[in-house]
């Protein structure tokens, strides 16, 4: 049997540089209790537990789901981690949503997590491996590259990548969430910060959080028996994934991307996905992947994502805009990065997204990705139940 | 290719860990800077040592420890013939399971003694403390057979609470290339750069993978490219962190080279980081002979030929 799903709970931390005064599991816990508080439900209420985080060598602790088990209501019950690096929060959401729409759970509990502050990740994506050049510098060495071939491509204005990051950041002024909270961040601002990795610059790049998001998700049935009015209905999930590096593979516009959007269009009834979506939180850690993922996404033709950025279209009040939260740019635990955007799409449809809420959201995609581009993981949520 | 088998070398990943305890597990890790040790109360009635951070049963946390006694019971254990670096001695020693006096849980811990023989459940065990307390479980240097000496008296409360530990990770790999790399890194140790050709596609991949990832059958035709090429993207690296092995600012740069259909990062000098252009062309710099080893460093470096850049359409194909 198959069901409908939606999403009745969402919590997060504040996330912030360090949180000293709390372990990995008191760290998630904070999320859970606040995703449970909004749905109304205590752990009795939950069926199955769905954890993701980023590589264990970010925290040094192997297997970290078996000694969450108790913060995490988990005893008694199934408990399954999944992992697909950077993306692992969105997939982790898809695969919690996959329960209950496969009808085998009715309350799903996932969620997702990373304290940065206990390692390096820098280090931890940098180790050299013998017999190889080690010219890797982190996971910012890796896209700048990557980044420099779309501003080839598409022929973008060297400042896009600034607009994007000033935009994201006073978002994020409007999210109590959210780690940065930077007021004077302008364009000139961003343009004036170091260059890091040529041509990406500091302010362009998202910061190193410890932080947590939970979800609840319920069936259909659930969610009549519960008291929650305004759910988040699943309209569609998709996973892609591709080789990190084969030769001629499209790094800037990778084909795993392209096709999850293109089935996930499909499978949510959406043929405009710029007309029909009324606000996406994607993924994006470094600031040019706005405009890279516009185009990857389908809201824009191929080297034409630059222009709805700079023509101020993703901002709040534009035809799409993207990143409300402050996104990836002003908020990074890992694991739980691709979870907060799968977490923060839903509370726009619910209307519950406080002073970052897009008026009169409907519609709203939820985006992750991961590893070299090569993990795909999105959803669209609708305050309506789909039509389909 | 593989007679003379793969290629091996360490590798070592290490790195301290900074965990931060959260209240539970804080109050627990102050109490053994004093030299007292606390359980938790679950909600069952029973107490556990160390405390758990949240029930088991009713998922709450768990809060106000209770002291119980250094002093305890073997339950079970485990001889350890021959210790390794790290444990808690470096001669052999038993794991065993202790339920302390006041606790109905068992803590696991080391017991000291001389052969296997001299241990057994039930025998009665005390805490041997390290000399200075630091707020760690190895603050219990190990537990061993009770004797008539007096009981320790925990310190009085005193100074900062215990809120972190640092979890020290040394893992050391036997690094192993594949049987195509270790044919790649063995080429380069003569001066030769040797990738493969796929047999579906017929792009060719150095270093050769072994298997087409894209068509996932063998690359078995080997075939032998030069050292020009072109830069087909890049980035200056001016961050400086952790481990890093180049000193920054450094040009990484993708190196096409000539006859291969799929680039890979190396270093690019001799020209101002200001003045790199996707698509120029470059040249390897091989180290002086002597230096060589079986890796792709004994190519110190690319640097540009001063021939004219590639058009952009030749190699937007690899972007």
């Amino acid at each position: 049997m198959s069901t409908l799903a939606a999403v009745v709970g969402v919590g997060q931390t504040h996330h912030r540089a360090k949180r000293g005064d709390v372990s990995m599991a008191g760290l998630l816990r904070e999320a859970v209790d606040r995703a449970l508080a909004d749905a109304e439900l205590t752990f009795a209420d939950i069926d199955a537990i769905v954890i993701g985080k980023a590589p264990d060598l970010f925290e040094g602790v192997m297997m970290p789901e078996l000694y969450l088990a108790e913060a995490l209501g988990a005893p008694g019950k199934p408990l399954l981690r999944v992992h697909t690096a950077g993306s692992v929060g969105g997939s982790t959401a898809i695969v919690a949503a996959s329960l209950v729409e496969a009808g085998i759970h009715e309350r799903v509990l996932t969620v997702a997590f990373e304290k940065q502050s206990e390692s390096n990740a820098m280090w931890a994506l940098s180790i050299a491996v013998p017999f190889i050049m080690p010219v890797h510098a982190g996971a910012g060495g890796y896209f700048a590259p990557h980044v420099r071939s779309y501003i080839r491509r598409s022929g973008a204005p060297t400042h896009i990548g600034a607009i994007v990051a000033a935009k994201d950041r006073q978002n994020a002024l409007k999210n109590p969430y959210a780690h940065l909270q930077n007021p004077d961040t302008t364009v000139d601002s961003v343009l004036a910060s170091q260059m890091l990795w040529d041509p990406i610059r500091y302010d362009e790049t998202c910061p190193s959080s410890d932080g947590a998001c939970a979800l609840v998700i319920a069936s259909e049935a659930a969610v009549e028996r519960s008291g929650i009015t305004n759910p988040a209905w699943i309209h569609g999930t998709q996973m892609r994934s591709e080789p990190t590096t084969a030769a001629e593979r499209d790094q800037v516009n990778p084909h795993a991307g392209r096709e999850a959007a293109a089935a996930l269009w499909k499978q949510a009834g959406i043929t405009s996905p710029i007309d029909e979506i009324d606000c996406a939180e994607i993924y994006v850690p470094f600031s040019w992947f706005e405009p890279m993922w516009l185009e990857n996404l389908g809201f824009a033709e191929q080297g034409g994502g630059w222009k709805l950025t700079e023509a101020g279209e993703t901002a709040i009040g534009g035809r799409i805009p993207v990143n409300m939260s402050g996104g990836v740019l002003s908020s990074n635990p890992i694991g739980a990065s691709g979870m907060l955007r799968f977490g923060e799409a839903a509370l726009q449809v619910m209307g519950e997204a406080g002073e970052h809420q897009v008026d009169g959201a409907r519609k709203a995609l939820g985006h992750a990705y991961g590893g070299g581009s090569q993990f795909f993981a999105m959803w669209v949520v609708g305050a309506d139940k789909p039509d389909h | 290719m593989t007679d003379v088998g793969t290629l091996h070398a360490p590798m070592k990943v290490e790195f301290d860990y900074t965990r931060s305890l959260g209240p539970t597990l804080s109050e627990f890790m102050t109490g053994l800077k004093r030299r007292q040790i606390l359980g938790g109360t679950l909600s069952d009635g029973t107490v556990a040592v160390p405390p758990p951070e949240y029930d088991p049963h009713t998922y709450d946390p768990v809060t106000g420890l209770v002291p119980v006694s250094d002093e305890g019971v073997v339950q079970t254990w485990a001889w350890v013939p021959e210790p390794v670096p790290g444990q808690p001695l470096d001669r052999p020693f038993a794991f065993a399971q202790v339920v302390l006096d006041g606790a109905d849980r068992p803590l696991l811990h080391a017991v000291a003694v001389d052969s296997a023989d001299q241990i057994e459940t039930g025998m009665r065990v005390r805490a041997r403390w390290a000399d200075e307390t630091l707020g760690a479980i190895t603050d219990i240097r190990w537990f061993e057979p009770l004797d008539d000496s007096p009981a320790m008296t925990p310190d009085a409360e005193s100074g900062e609470p215990v809120t972190g530990i640092i979890s020290p990770v040394h893992l050391a790999y036997d690094f192993a290339a594949s049987p195509e790399e270790s044919a790649f890194f063995r080429g380069l140790a003569e001066g030769r750069i040797l990738g493969q050709r796929c047999p579906v596609c017929e792009k060719v991949y150095v270093p050769p993978r072994g298997a087409c990832p894209v068509d996932g059958v063998p690359t078995t035709t080997v075939v032998e490219v030069p050292d020009t090429g072109i830069v087909t993207t890049f980035c200056i690296v001016n961050v400086p962190f952790l481990g890093q092995k180049i000193t920054p600012p450094y040009v990484s740069a993708y190196m096409l080279l000539d006859g291969a259909d799929i680039a890979f990062l190396h270093l690019l000098l001799g020209v101002d980081p200001a003045d790199v252009r996707m698509g120029m062309r470059v040249k390897a710099v091989w180290k002086p002979r002597d230096e060589w080893g079986t890796t792709i460093e004994n190519i110190s470096h690319f640097e540009p030929t001063g021939e004219p850049d590639a058009d952009f359409e030749t190699y937007k194909v690899h972007l």
